[in-house]
Order: C-alpha cells, then structure tokens, then sequence
C-alpha cells in the first residue's frame, strides 16, 4: 500500500507542478503478475524498470505494482494507473491482455505496451514478446545429451501458447539427439507457489526423470533437483546459487534493452504501436553459462545456440509431426509466428494430454 | 527409498506446515476469537525465520524467532481486537496484508540467496525398516513437532481442566466471566499461541520445505489452514486428518499428471478443494454434531461489564 501510495503523491506532484517546469517528465509504469522478489519473471521485469531509470535518469519517473492477480484486479490496476498520470504502461503478463485493452480505449493518449499477447484493439496498444523458445529448444539438445533415464520433467504454468510453445520447441531440441527422448508434463496452474513447485518436482523425480526444466518461476524446483542430485535448468534468471552443482544453464530474460527502446520513444515523441517478438539475435533471451556437463555437450549447446542467433536455424523448421501423427510442417517449411503466437497443439513425442 | 516411500514422505511435508498454522488457529477459535490473519504471521514467520538462519547459521535459532515474532505478531492483533474491540474479521485480513507487504519488504534483501536447510533426522536401523522405516524414524525434527503438538492440544482442550476452562470462554464468554474466568486474559493466550504456530508454519516453509525466502511464499497456505479449521469442526486430530488428505490429493493429482492419464490438469489442481469443499458439506449435514464442536461465541466481541 506504501509504493501506491507513494505514487499517488508523486502523480498529484507531478499534475501540481506540470505547468511550472520546462520540460515534463515522461512517467512509465509497469504491472507485475508476481513479486519483484521473486527472482525469476516479475524480478527481470524489474531489472528493465531500473535500467529505464539508470538509462533516462531524469528524463522519467517510474512506478510499478506488483503481486496484480490475472483478472478483474488486473483492469482496476491499469485504470489506476493510467489515472495517476502515466504516460506508458507496461503490462506484463498474458493474463492482462482483456484488461489492457479495455482500459486503453478509455485513455487513448495513454501508450499501452502488452507483454506475451496479441491483441492490439486499439491503436494505443502494443505488443511485445521474447522467443524464449529458442533457448528451450537449445535446453532440449542438452537435457537428451544428459539424460541417462531418456525422461525429462517440465514444470509448466497455465496451457497458453507461450508455454505449449516452449514444451514443444524443447521436445523438438531433444529429438536431434534421442528420437525417443520423453518429456513428462506437470501443469502447476499457478505462476508462482515454491511450494507446490517443489512438490512437483519431487512427483517427478520419484517417477524417473533425471532431468528437471520448468516455466513456473520460483527457484524450488532447482533446489529439489540439487537434493536429489540429478540436473535442473534455471528459469528467466540465472539460478546458480541455488544449484551450484545442478544448473546446466538458464534462459535468461533481458527486458532492458527493449525498455529503454519504448520509453525514449514516448519521450521523442515517436512511440507507435507495434507488435514484435524478439528473441536470441536481438539480445533479449541470453542463455547463462553451460555448467555442469561434459566438454562435448556444452560445445554442441554453443552450435546451436549460435545457429539460432545468427538467424540461420528456426526451431521451428519442418518437417514436424503434431502429437496426432498429421503432418504440420513439410521438410524446411518455417512456422509463421501467427501460427506459433497461437499455438495449442504439442508436437510428436510429448507425453502429456495438452489441457484444453 | 522406493516410491511409494518417496510419496508419503512427500505427503507428510506438504501436510505439515497446514497441520501446525491450523491447530494453533483452532486453540484461538476454541477460545471465541477468529483470527484471519494466519497468512499474515505465516508468511512473518517464513522471513524471520529465513533471515535469522541466515545471519546465524543456525536453523534452530531461527525456527525459535519465527515462534517469538509469529506470537508477537498475533499479539498485535489480540490487542485490537480484545483490547480496543475492533472488528476481528476487518482486523484479521488487515493482519494479513500487513504480514504479506512487511515480510516482503524485511525480506528484500534475502531474495535470491540459498538459504539453510534443516536436515532430517535420521535414527540408525530403525530408518532402514522398508516402507514406513523413512516415514516415522527419517523426517525433519518439525514433522515430529507438529504430530506432538496436535496430541499436547488435544490433549489439553479435553482433558485438562485448563482446556476446558478455555473451551468454556469460546463456548459462553458471559457465563465464564460470571464465574470468575479472566476471559480476555485466556483469549490473549490463546491467540498467541496460535501466532507462535503459525510462526513455526512459515518457519517450516523457508527452512524445510523450500529453503529460501521468496515474497508472498505461503502462498494461500494461511487460508487452507483456516478452513480446516471449520473442515475438522474443531477437533485437533481431524486437523490432522484433514492435513494429510489436502496433502495426498495435492501430490497424488501431482503424479497422476506425471504419469499421463487424461485427465485435465485443471480439473486435478482442483481436486484438493473440492474434496475439502465436499466433507464440510458431509459434516455440516449433521447438525447435532456441528453444533455441539462449532465454539459459540466464535467472532463476538466481550466487553465485560463492571
């Protein structure tokens, strides 16, 4: 209630002072799903939040609410902000695609940026997303590479495209190496609860996975990996203190670059809508170090990682067989990202029936 | 350790930290006063007991700072309520959010760092007996604890007379007021005891359970106590009954994803609830029985008249 607060008075501040300074501060907000100190997704949001200020200095105010639940609260939180005074408002979760909308059409002179969705219904309203796929996918060359049992768990949130997606593309990595290679599906339905993602990770682990990778975003499921001694992947941060011994690598989220980006913009007065979607080759997906494998493993996860970046691979590159047996991509046949930011059906090989 | 072991070891620390925060909840409720700030001392447990196990070293010293602060915590909270007769419901969610947002910020500056674990126990031998060998002789020394504790309060609300004492005050505040029973004394005691619990709830969460500190870690843990509470119409040992069934079916629809039957994840994350939501409609069928266990004065105000 603090930070609300806070913010509330430096809005009242601002509109006070407006008239009197020469140049108007550009005032960018942001909107968490989860805690800042959740060390995993709200956390790299964050991180961009401060370097937009170390970047912009005093060229901008910024302010942010965290913990905002998916749905109803998500919409009075926007409004709030957009009624404080802010000129930018980063959303930054798939769940506050509906509100953000809504709540753009109201403020029209109040810029809208989404994070992982793809609606733009209003000209106010962009999009913007990460290909973390594509550090999924290396994941999956290294997991089949490690895997001694052939089974790897994933610790997976909500059934929307960006998860399926990335289930898939990691699938996809393990099959260059193992054809057989299984990946076995836990839906945690939550973002965030150390608790019940601990629990899923000892589920599986007890039946037979020496691999654990996860999309939810606390660091427990390394931490049971580390007690039970097989290897783990970090998610949207770098985890290593947590598995010294245990992380392969992470994928790690880098919103900052884009964040400075969007902000000058509204400042210069360029910002338009736009929808992109970057990924390895733009800096925003960086892979932390390749730890705790053989010489040979790590080199093949640097081919792939640099094929990727250099634009040259497409995880997503036919031919590729749906879960059904129907053929999806003809051989060299790339998905278009329309299809991908869609997605809802898994590829051949998982083990797992996609919730619907 | 075979798999069937792996799971009700898995079951019983899932169950545990539930078990402790409700029946401490249940020894306040017995005495009249509903305490919806679980969560709130919970998750002010988890932090105190993270950081001072840190800064120490020792897990012990911080299970035993999660119990002091989660106990001076609840304190707060009797004070405004029995002191100054606030609204126990309005006052128990404000303990709550103020728990979540204050642990949040003492905690910043322990995000992202492993913390100390407190190991099991393990007693030669017998901890080698297939099966139940892990189960009863290899747990975390709070596990323990907590199966104690539920004993020591049954126990005490029905076999001592200080228990019964205490049930008098929740059942009729006036009638134990006229006869001479310091209610407000006895409510303050009993709402910081279940403070203590719910400190050593959230201490388990941080140091056994997921050993770091993360904002917001209970993660609703505070609410599902408090509605075991009502789950087990205040007995101690359907507490834990009701514990270890929430435990089973939220690690069984864990397994039963990770192997692949078709059944929709949703449907399965849901099952603990339904099933919680299921027995209460069960036992509220019977009135008598209800009636009988539900303390009466639960909730109300007592302003004694001089």
């Amino acid at each position: 209630m603090k930070k609300i607060t806070l913010s509330l008075a430096a809005a009242a501040a601002a509109l006070a002072f407006g008239t009197i300074s020469a140049e108007a501060k550009v005032k960018a907000c942001w909107i968490y799903v989860g805690p800042i100190g959740d060390f995993g997704y709200s956390y790299q949001h964050h991180q961009g939040l401060l370097e937009v200020q170390k970047e912009l200095g005093d060229q901008v105010e910024t302010a942010y609410l965290e913990s905002v639940p998916e749905g109803a609260d998500a919409e009075r939180a926007i409004e709030r902000f957009a009624r404080s005074g802010c000129n930018i408002i980063f959303t930054t979760s798939f769940g506050f695609m509906d509100a953000t909308n809504k709540v753009a059409g109201k403020f029209p002179e109040v810029k809208f940026e989404h994070a992982t969705g793809y609606k733009r219904e209003h000209p106010n309203v962009a999009t913007y997303n990460s290909k973390f796929h594509e550090g999924r996918y290396v994941q999956g060359v290294i997991a089949a590479k490690m895997s001694k049992a052939g089974v790897a768990g994933y610790i997976a949130s909500f059934p929307i495209p960006e998860v399926v997606l990335g289930i898939n593309a990691f699938m996809l990595g393990a099959q260059t190496v193992n054809p057989d290679f299984k990946v076995k599906v836990v839906w945690a339905n939550t973002w965030f609860d150390a608790g019940k993602e601990a629990d899923a990770a000892k589920a599986l682990i007890d039946q037979g996975v020496d691999i654990i990778t996860q999309h939810t975003d606390s660091t427990a499921p390394m931490q049971v990996a580390t007690e039970r001694g097989i290897k783990a992947f970090g998610q949207a941060t770098d985890m290593i203190k947590f598995g010294p011994e245990t992380q392969l690598t992470a994928i790690v989220d880098d919103w900052g670059p884009y964040y400075v980006k969007r902000v000058k913009a509204v400042i210069d007065g360029t910002w338009e809508q736009h929808d992109v979607w970057d990924g390895m080759k733009e800096g925003n997906v960086v892979m932390a170090p390749y730890t705790n494998m053989p010489d040979d493993v790590k080199k093949l996860a640097e081919e792939t990682e640099a094929k990727i970046k250099s634009g040259e691979f497409n995880p997503y590159t036919g031919p590729i067989t749906k879960q059904d047996g129907t053929e999806w991509l003809k051989p060299g046949e790339v998905a278009d990202n329309g299809t991908l930011l869609g997605l809802n059906f898994y590829v051949k090989g998982v083990d797992d029936k996609l919730p619907q | 350790m075979g798999m069937l072991e792996a799971v009700l070891m898995t079951i019983a620390t899932a169950a545990t930290p539930l078990l402790i925060a409700a029946v401490g909840e249940l020894v306040a409720e017995r005495s009249g006063v509903l305490n919806l700030g679980v969560e709130g001392m919970m998750v002010m447990g988890a932090v105190t007991g993270f950081g001072v196990a840190l800064t120490t070293g020792s897990p012990w010293l911080g299970i035993l700072a999660a119990i002091a602060v989660g106990a001076l915590f609840s304190l707060l909270f009797a004070f405004l309520t029995l002191t100054l007769v606030t609204n126990q419901v309005a006052t128990g969610l404000a303990l709550t959010l103020l728990g979540l947002g204050l642990s949040g910020m003492l905690g910043e500056s322990f995000v992202g760092l492993p913390g100390v674990k407190l190991g099991n126990i393990d007693i030669p031998i017998l901890s080698d007996i297939p099966l139940i060998g892990r189960l009863l002789f290899g747990q975390d020394p709070v596990f323990y604890i907590s199966i104690l504790l539920t004993a020591g309060v049954a126990w005490f609300l029905f076999r001592s007379r200080a228990g019964l004492t205490l049930r008098s005050v929740g059942d009729n505040h006036a009638s134990a007021h006229a006869l001479g029973i310091n209610v407000i004394l006895i409510r303050y005691l009993a709402v910081m005891f279940g403070g203590a619990c719910a400190g050593l709830a959230g201490a388990y969460l941080s140091l056994v359970y997921t050993p770091q500190w993360v904002e917001n870690m209970t993660a609703g843990r505070g609410w599902i106590a408090l509605a075991l509470v009502v789950f087990a119409s205040w007995r101690p040992w359907r507490v834990l009954a009701g514990a270890y069934l929430f435990g089973a079916v939220t690690i069984g629809q864990l397994h039963a994803q990770a192997l692949g039957i078709g059944v929709p994840s949703q449907l399965l994350s849901s099952l603990p609830y339904l099933a919680t939501i299921v027995v209460l409609v069960l036992i509220s069928r019977n009135r008598r029985m209800t009636m009988v266990n539900t303390p009466a004065s639960l909730g109300r105000p007592f302003v004694p008249d001089r």
